[in-house]
């Protein structure tokens, strides 16, 4: 089924477009509007969609998709978590808190809930060192993780009733 | 020399942003608004003067840089604002923009009419949510005062801020491949030259700066070029002002801290990081970021010659203040100013490995010595934290790390090199117990 965009989410796009002086820029903020409004992943048709919304062709986007780590060539769960692994946060105990996190929801690092509900990665530096360890749900920030808050945190993503955004 | 400030942020606990009005009560705007009054080269000249070195890490001067941009013509200027920090260790650009996004937006005006530009772009990485959400306000709040737009303070002069945003590649970060990206397509770094000043984004000339520069813009022009300068006690060494000072790993007290430059490791460690953890012993301290070679607390400083290094010479390299020329002549570098400090409770071979994983995962591809490079070492790590390497193929990781560093088109072979060279030569005990018995006398952890 071919890709489209609400007429809000349109209207986002032309206000995108007219930032730059050529079209070809809007090409990632363009990936994410369209990477939210598909479940979170750049499917084959929004590829054609944003090369034509963009008069690219459809080989530029799908090597400017795969070469981005955020811009995901598969669906992921409801809710993607992050564990920073780098060194500051390693010293800090960031090892643990992915371990935790992998024996909570059941996964390792890299697979998703088998109800789709959570994905599990590392991140790489997140420019929150001073705040070590920490994670990252979604695009909110946890810092200053310890094994207790990251439970209450883990059980809000796997306790919310089904169906709700 | 300790001397605390805060011109930047005003306390790194705070949580919210500065509003427009808290920043304007307290003088703010009034730089930008005196510099359109200012004929462009006056501005250019007090960035100078102010001896602002970038403060992303390669630490070049922000108005020499200012200075190959050419005489405004034809072709549009673009001001293009770095905000994809990402380098492990550094944490300091996302407490500006989060804390004290109207500063950045200050300096963005003046940075603009500074070099003839009409167009800032501030490019954020992506996972900066707050960060890029604050930024946008703060934008539209000064549109709406005026300081914006067609006419700002009612100067015949358009300027427009953009936010634009990553989507995950610490490559990025790489100017050249920042503009790439900024121009939609793959983040790749180009060949230099042309350099930005003559064709940066979109073809035309453009300075590509940090945030923690261009918000040192505002405050030296504030203050005066000079006068901001001599905050510093590097002004001779032409590294000028205050700036963000990070500490993070085995301290008590981690995080952002403001002081005038000159600051030492010693100071930043045990004064304001608090001391280690436990108050255990410093085996090591990345001084600038993880591409910055590690530097040993019984290292001291020797740069006979240089009649400035006097009063150091001799001492522990962690009493020497933190500037770019300073660290540079110990064998280091200062980069983003951001410690990452190991205490004896972590294991260097591993720190090293960990630090390997992300230039491996980083690397984006386009050098072979770097792309081939990276994974080797990353496999040599393994190898040797699994405690099946021989002596050979320890020598085997200093040899490729050799042949990486200055054989790419950007400096990011260097900087995966420069860890690893430096964690095997100073930490040479440590790698050969993992090749003779498996690491048995080491912590075999990172956390305490």
């Amino acid at each position: 089924m071919a890709f489209s965009l609400t007429s809000e989410q349109s209207a986002e796009l032309e206000r995108i477009v007219a930032r730059y002086p050529v079209k070809q820029a809007a090409c990632i903020p363009l990936l994410h509007l369209c990477q939210k409004a598909n479940g979170n992943w750049i499917s084959d048709e929004v590829i054609q969609f944003v090369a034509e919304q963009l008069n690219l062709s459809p080989s530029h986007v799908s090597g400017v998709v795969s070469f981005y780590s955020l811009l995901n060539e598969k669906p992921p769960g409801k809710h993607q978590v992050w564990v920073c692994r780098t060194l500051s946060c390693a010293l800090r105990g960031s090892e643990a808190i992915l371990k935790h996190c992998e024996e909570h929801l059941g996964i390792k690092s890299g697979e998703t809930t088998s109800d789709g509900n959570v994905t599990l990665r590392t991140a790489e530096c997140l420019a929150s060192c001073g705040s070590a360890p920490m994670l990252q749900i979604d695009e909110k920030y946890h810092e200053n993780l310890t094994v207790e808050r990251l439970d209450t945190l883990l059980e809000s993503l796997c306790s919310e009733p089904k169906g709700t955004p | 020399m300790l001397n605390r400030t805060d011109l930047i942020i005003k306390s790194q606990d705070r949580t919210d942003g500065q509003s427009i009005a808290e920043y304007v009560a307290a003088g703010g705007y009034g730089t930008a608004e005196k510099a359109f009054s200012m004929p462009r080269e006056a501005v250019v000249n007090e960035v100078k003067a102010a001896h602002i070195r970038g403060r992303g890490g390669a630490g070049f001067d922000c108005g020499i840089k200012w200075g190959f941009m050419p005489q405004p013509g034809a072709r549009p200027h673009y001001l293009v604002v770095n905000a994809d920090e990402g380098e492990p260790g550094t944490f300091k650009d996302r407490k500006i923009m989060e804390q004290n996004p109207h500063l950045l937006i200050e300096g963005c005006i003046i940075g603009c009419y500074a070099i003839g530009a009409h167009a800032c772009y501030i490019y954020v990485r992506h996972e900066l949510h707050l960060a890029k959400e604050r930024l946008w306000a703060a934008v539209e709040q000064a549109r709406d005062k005026g300081y914006l737009g067609k006419h700002p303070f009612g100067n015949s002069y358009p300027v427009d801020i953009w936010v634009h945003t990553g989507a995950g590649a610490y490559i990025c970060g790489e100017e050249t491949a920042l503009l790439n990206s900024l121009e939609g397509k793959r983040g790749e770094p180009r060949l230099k030259p042309p350099f930005p000043a003559q064709a940066g984004a979109f073809d035309c000339p453009t300075s590509v700066n940090n945030v923690e520069t261009v918000a040192a813009v505002a405050l030296a022009l504030r203050s005066g070029g000079d006068a901001f300068s001599r905050m510093s006690s590097l002004h001779e060494f032409n590294d000028g002002g205050v700036r963000l000072f990070g500490v993070s790993g085995h301290v008590k007290r981690p995080g952002i801290y403001e002081a005038a430059v000159g600051l030492t490791l010693r100071e930043l460690i045990y004064d304001l990081g608090g001391g280690l953890l436990d108050d255990r012993p410093m085996i090591g301290v990345i001084p600038g970021g993880s591409s910055c070679p590690i530097l040993l607390p019984s290292e001291i400083v020797d740069v006979p010659g240089d009649r400035r290094f006097e009063p150091f010479n001799g001492k522990s390299v962690l009493d020497l203040p933190m500037g770019v020329d300073t660290f540079r002549a110990i064998g280091t570098m200062l980069g983003t100013c951001c410690a990452i400090v190991l205490s004896d409770a972590a294991d260097p071979v591993l720190a090293c490995r960990n630090l390997m994983q992300f230039y491996k995962h980083e690397s984006c591809g386009q050098c072979t010595p770097c792309r081939e490079g990276c994974g080797w070492l990353d496999r040599l790590l393994e190898k040797i934290v699994a405690g099946t390497a021989t002596m050979n193929e320890l020598n085997l990781a200093s040899e490729v790390a050799s042949n990486i560093a200055g054989n790419t088109i950007c400096a990011f072979g260097d900087g995966a090199a420069g860890p690893v060279l430096a964690f095997v030569q100073k930490f040479r005990a440590s790698f050969e117990d993992y090749i003779h018995s498996g690491g048995s006398k080491q912590t075999r952890r990172l956390a305490l």
